[in-house]
């Protein structure tokens, strides 16, 4: 595999420098992937106090601790196990806005705009995903400050909205897709529901275990094929 | 605009029906063959990456550019048809290999009376069973004609099963309610995965006939007639929406394309998008070739003697619209033929939940059972309120986690937080559903024409569907989800969710990606587009290749029956078209 000796070509251009801070104590236990994808490892149970700075590509640190804050009411840290905060779903979406998704470069984006279409002719709006988190995110202002209690009242005032719906999906696909995108950190989603990752070959097993959980060691992508995958976020970036 | 030096045969699309024309004519004849693809190449060990279900299911990279060109839906002529933004209703593909990449690889064969759906539904039943507003006519090809040729896909892509009728022997353990076959499958069936051989107990408690999915999906290493080896499925999960990484799902780039670059007069240009066919009405109706552009954005022309289109549904309808070849649809009157008779594959789901783990992550395509005791040819209708059928299968395709977390009965009526997380991860492996897919009627108010709004990005008009459910698939479909719930409860569930039925079409709702019709097949030139060897009726020189030609569509998957009418107008145009150019009677 030819590698990318400039490391500064790997970096996208950032125009607002932002970072968002997180406590160890918050995340702790987990790998982290920095902008160019050098890993940190964080271990709360070291330095509680240690603090982690993530380069942003999209939010403002504001809106990162908002979405943050938010995912975490979607999929909470309980008594069943992890939850957003430890997948690391906010570093997720800020990378896919950032990425063409972002920018809806698949979606068919050309008007007339029908706003008010009936449900059967899916989304019909005009704003890209940035567009939207960006514009509904002004509707959360001080968020992450509120008791759980009070965020989830602030959710259930937007749940039927399109940004909601975005935020909703979003932390899902943080939680549970392959870590290569920056979510489901140290594969916690994976090992919530007893997901293995890609796997060569279940030919061996696929009649088997009838009735029985079968469970086999949970590996990324990349640790299954032993080379790096270009995530299509990073599709952009030269 | 640049003009290249004339060539025998112009293919417009690489997908499954384009490069089995190519493979064949390449093979047969010394014909030089242009094949124009308007998306790109795909490069190897693509598709072991592609164990992503981020990039390839969720965000859909194998799926046509909407940003570029997608097609406008409305419900009636009444209505404004609005863009389907994000296609979700079905999936079509691009690229070498196109929808033939990213598919489920089932594979069954209609069931004969398809083929003559107008005479055998009146013989069964009288004209006054047909359902208000429909255009069902016969394709002017029966099943027997067509056998021969379902034996050659089947033989072409391994497929996988258990003949349940040999020249009408009936054999237990296939599904017996199938149209006679000559031979057996190339290769014995799939594994089966848990889900499925609990749906065969407990179909056959009921006393249905369950029988392994015939898929084009190797069970074991197979090397076809053209020499072409490919290895056994690994169940490996990631199918679906996905290339094989390995090449044990058929696709055209593992089953065709070795055969093809090996082919020196065969040449694929990628990244060429095809505008207009080119032809000339005053010299006896000919197409004299094709305009595209390529990569570099250069308009070019491509004279030849014989064009094939050979696009997904969408784009054959659309090159022909945009062309002016043949007579627009009009629904009032109904005169006209392009753009009549569009369909889509009517589905119905039951969603069941065991109390036990169904390891779902492991399987393929549609590793499973079906049963087809409820099929159109099978059923008798003259007590039901609708026509036709369909079938009921359980399988296991391989469950990603995005898509299945969350999947739980409908009284646990919350969608997030806390009290959510905790059944999702209940329930996470133990969900499963049972499938039914109906036949689909066409209707005079079901048809293709040009949008007179919205615009492709290089500013030609998008394709328009009029479609909406009429109450002959509501019902069937209310029938489908019905057995299925019996089923479920001889399964011994407790928690089923019930499909919820049709309202108006869902262009958001994955249904399948099987929509048909619009330069539809007959034997007479004021009833369909093409001839039943799939020549167009008014340019003798131009055949049509796909589920475009179909009149009526089927409970089964489409592919097979593609593949077969495929082989069969490569034969007609290699044994009889070539030495006598002329329309094929």
């Amino acid at each position: 595999m030819p590698k990318d000796n400039n490391v500064r070509d790997a970096v996208p251009r950032i125009e607002r420098r932002h970072f968002l801070i997180l406590s160890a104590a918050t995340i702790g236990g987990v790998l982290v992937y920095s902008l160019d994808r050098r890993v940190s490892r964080v271990f709360a149970q070291e330095k509680s106090t240690q603090t982690l700075k993530i380069p942003l590509r999209f939010f403002t640190e504001e809106e990162a601790l908002i979405v943050a804050a938010a995912a975490s009411r979607i999929i909470p840290t309980d008594d069943s196990g992890p939850g957003a905060s430890e997948a690391g779903v906010v570093i997720f979406i800020d990378r896919q806005l950032a990425g063409p998704y972002g920018r809806d470069r698949y979606r068919y984006t050309q008007g007339p705009f029908e706003e008010d279409a009936a449900p059967e002719f899916g989304y019909q709006g005009k704003a890209t995903p940035k567009e939207t988190y960006r514009e509904g995110l002004k509707g959360l202002e001080g968020f992450d400050k509120l008791s759980p209690e009070e965020q989830d009242k602030k959710l259930m005032q937007i749940e039927r909205t399109h940004f909601f719906a975005l935020l909703r999906q979003n932390t899902i696909e943080g939680m549970f897709s392959d870590p290569l995108h920056g979510g489901n950190v140290d594969m916690v989603g994976w090992q919530l529901v007893g997901f293995p990752g890609p796997r060569m070959s279940n030919y061996d097993d696929v009649d088997k275990h009838y009735g029985e959980a079968f469970r086999p060691k949970i590996a990324s992508l990349e640790q299954v094929i032993g080379r790096k995958v270009r995530p299509s976020e990073d599709e952009d970036m030269k | 605009m640049k003009s290249l030096p004339r060539t025998d045969v112009v293919i417009i699309g690489a997908g499954w029906t384009g490069l089995l024309m190519a493979k064949e004519l390449g093979a047969r004849t010394s014909l030089n063959i242009v094949v124009l693809e308007r998306g790109q190449a795909h490069k190897p060990g693509e598709y072991i990456e592609g164990m992503d279900e981020l990039d390839y299911s969720e965000r859909m990279r194998m799926m046509q550019d909407a940003s570029q060109e997608t097609v406008t839906l409305r419900h009636d002529t009444k209505g404004r048809a609005l863009p389907i933004r994000q296609f979700g209703a079905f999936l079509p593909g691009t690229g070498v290999g196109g929808t033939g990449e990213h598919w489920g690889a089932l594979f069954p064969r209609l069931t004969p009376e398809c083929f003559q759906l107008y005479s055998k539904t009146v013989e069964k039943y009288g004209v006054k069973k047909l359902p208000e507003d429909h255009t069902i006519q016969d394709w002017g090809i029966t099943y027997d004609e067509i056998e021969p040729y379902y034996m050659r896909a089947e033989r072409l892509v391994g497929a996988s099963g258990k003949a349940g009728n040999i020249r009408g022997k009936k054999i237990e353990g296939g599904n017996i309610y199938e149209g006679w076959r000559s031979d057996e499958f190339p290769n014995p069936p799939l594994k089966l995965p848990y889900v499925g051989s609990l749906f065969g107990n407990a179909a056959k408690s009921l006393g249905y006939h369950p029988y392994p999915n015939q898929v084009a999906i190797l069970s074991q290493d197979y090397t076809n007639p053209d020499g072409v080896s490919r290895p056994a499925c690994a169940f490996c999960g990631f199918c679906v929406r996905h290339g094989c990484m390995i090449g044990a799902k058929s696709q055209p780039t593992n089953t065709l394309m070795p055969l093809l670059t090996k082919q020196k007069k065969v040449s694929i240009r990628a990244g060429s998008r095809v505008r207009r066919i080119v032809h000339d009405q005053a010299q006896g109706g000919k197409a004299r070739g094709v305009s595209y552009v390529d990569s570099s954005g250069e308009e070019i022309f491509q004279p030849a003697d014989l064009v094939i289109l050979s696009s997904w549904t969408l784009s054959n309808n659309r090159l022909l619209l945009l062309s002016g070849i043949g007579t627009p649809y009009d629904p009032t009157t109904g005169n006209g033929t392009l753009g009549k008779n569009l369909t889509h594959q009517v589905t119905a789901a039951v969603g069941i939940f065991f109390d036990k783990p169904l390891n779902r992550f492991m399987g393929a395509g549609s590793a499973g059972l079906s049963i087809g005791d409820i099929e159109g040819d099978v059923l008798d209708n003259s007590k039901l309120p609708f026509i036709r059928g369909g079938n009921l299968m359980a399988s296991s395709g391989g469950s990603q986690p995005i898509s299945a977390f969350g999947g739980m009965p409908r009284s646990n009526n919350v969608r997030w937080g806390s009290k959510w997380k905790k059944a999702a991860i209940d329930y996470y492996d133990r969900a499963a559903g049972i499938q039914g897919t109906g036949e689909h009627t066409p209707y005079r108010t079901n048809f293709i024409d040009l949008d007179p709004t919205y615009k492709d990005s290089a500013g030609e008009p998008l394709l328009r569907l009029t479609i909406n459910w009429h109450d002959n698939e509501k019902k069937l479909a209310e029938f489908l989800t019905k057995k299925g719930v019996e089923v479920a409860r001889a399964l011994g569930v407790k928690e089923i969710n019930p499909g919820q039925g049709y309202g108006d079409y869902n262009v958001a709702r994955y249904q399948t990606t099987h929509v048909q019709g619009g330069t539809i097949m007959a034997s007479s030139p004021d009833r369909g587009v093409v001839n039943p060897y799939l020549q167009h009726w008014q340019l003798s020189n131009l055949f049509v290749l796909g589920g475009s030609t179909f009149p009526n569509q089927g409970s089964a998957n489409p592919t097979s029956t593609i593949l077969a009418f495929t082989y069969r107008t490569a034969d007609a145009i290699v044994d009889r078209y070539l030495k006598k150019p002329a329309l094929l009677a």
